[in-house]
């Protein structure tokens, strides 16, 4: 249980050190990196809290896909660093004063019943057996299947949205106009010519 | 012990961090995108404190479904962000002013 804490504590760390590094950093590209460290360790936290298929689901899809995505377009798109940095230290004061208000106020309400309540407590641990995956598939693919659906349904939508929205046509590009090449007909292509044959000189 | 409360604190810690990140870094998109990734991120692990808190397994359902809408959202935002530098080459939300708002 001590093990547990120290882990706890240790993570939770390098998470919010993580997190301050992609709220200050003042490079994108420095920015997606540790925002994928804070992923890594969002799941090495989830596994402590016993909830594994979403812990592995948060590694193989958000840092598998979603974040390369991100460090994809952070790498083509030629921004300047400079212009963008002007307006850093402006907002800094405000915005950690309006962040310490709210931390403190929220920590205090999470805390404030902790000695009365059994909040405080740690997670039940599951039965020996127990398979996250197993209890997690046997719910969503009954109760919630019609949710499962309209999530695809989502993830398709997101699909053609984003082949939409970045398809262009661009000018002088030397492409195949395939129907053209189909409906090709051998007499637009070929003449045939009535001749003598040719006699020997 | 660690139990639902740290788990909590963790959360909106990173939350009030995400928001702060908002702020200050409100002159690049990209960075606003990460930092309401971020905000997602807290919100996943409220549920699953209280999925585990609670012994009930809908939190970690709908945790899976914020994960597909998030993915989702960050798919096309960025497609979005694409075109935008594309179209105005430059990702700086002061200088999007064309609609006057």
């Amino acid at each position: 249980m001590l093990f547990q804490a120290i882990l706890f504590y240790l993570f939770s760390a390098v998470l919010i050190g993580a997190a301050l590094g992609v709220v200050f950093s003042r490079n994108p590209v420095h920015a997606v990196m540790f925002l994928v460290l804070t992923f890594f360790q969002s799941a090495m936290l989830w596994l402590l809290a016993e909830a594994e298929f979403l812990a592995i689901v948060l590694v193989l899809v958000y840092v598998g896909a979603v974040m390369v995505l991100f460090l994809f377009v952070v790498m083509m798109l030629d921004i300047n660093v400079e212009s963008i940095q002007r307006g850093l230290t402006r907002y800094a004061p405000l915005a950690i004063g309006v962040a310490l208000i709210m931390a403190i106020e929220l920590v205090q309400l999470i805390w404030m019943r902790s000695q009365a309540d059994a909040m405080a407590t740690a997670f039940a641990p599951y039965p020996e057996g127990y398979s996250n995956t197993k209890a997690l598939g046997s719910v969503l693919y009954t109760e919630h299947v019609y949710a499962f659906e309209i999530a695809a349904v989502i993830l398709l939508l997101a699909i053609v949205a984003a082949i939409t929205l970045t398809m262009r046509k661009r000018p002088g590009l030397k492409a195949q106009n395939i129907s053209a090449q189909v409906a090709v007909r051998a007499k637009d292509r070929i003449r045939v010519v009535k001749m003598d044959a040719e006699k020997k000189q | 012990m660690i139990g639902l409360q740290h788990y909590l604190t963790l959360s909106a810690m990173l939350f009030v961090l995400s928001i702060a990140g908002i702020v200050i870094n409100r002159r690049n998109l990209i960075l606003l995108l990460m930092c309401i990734e971020l905000m997602l991120l807290a919100v996943n692990f409220n549920f699953i404190a209280f999925s585990r808190h609670l012994g009930d397994d809908t939190g970690q359902v709908f945790v899976f479904f914020i994960l597909t809408v998030a993915a989702a959202e960050a798919a096309i935002g960025l497609a979005i962000l694409v075109v935008l530098f594309r179209n105005r080459r430059s990702i700086n939300v002061q200088e999007l002013n064309t609609m006057k708002g």
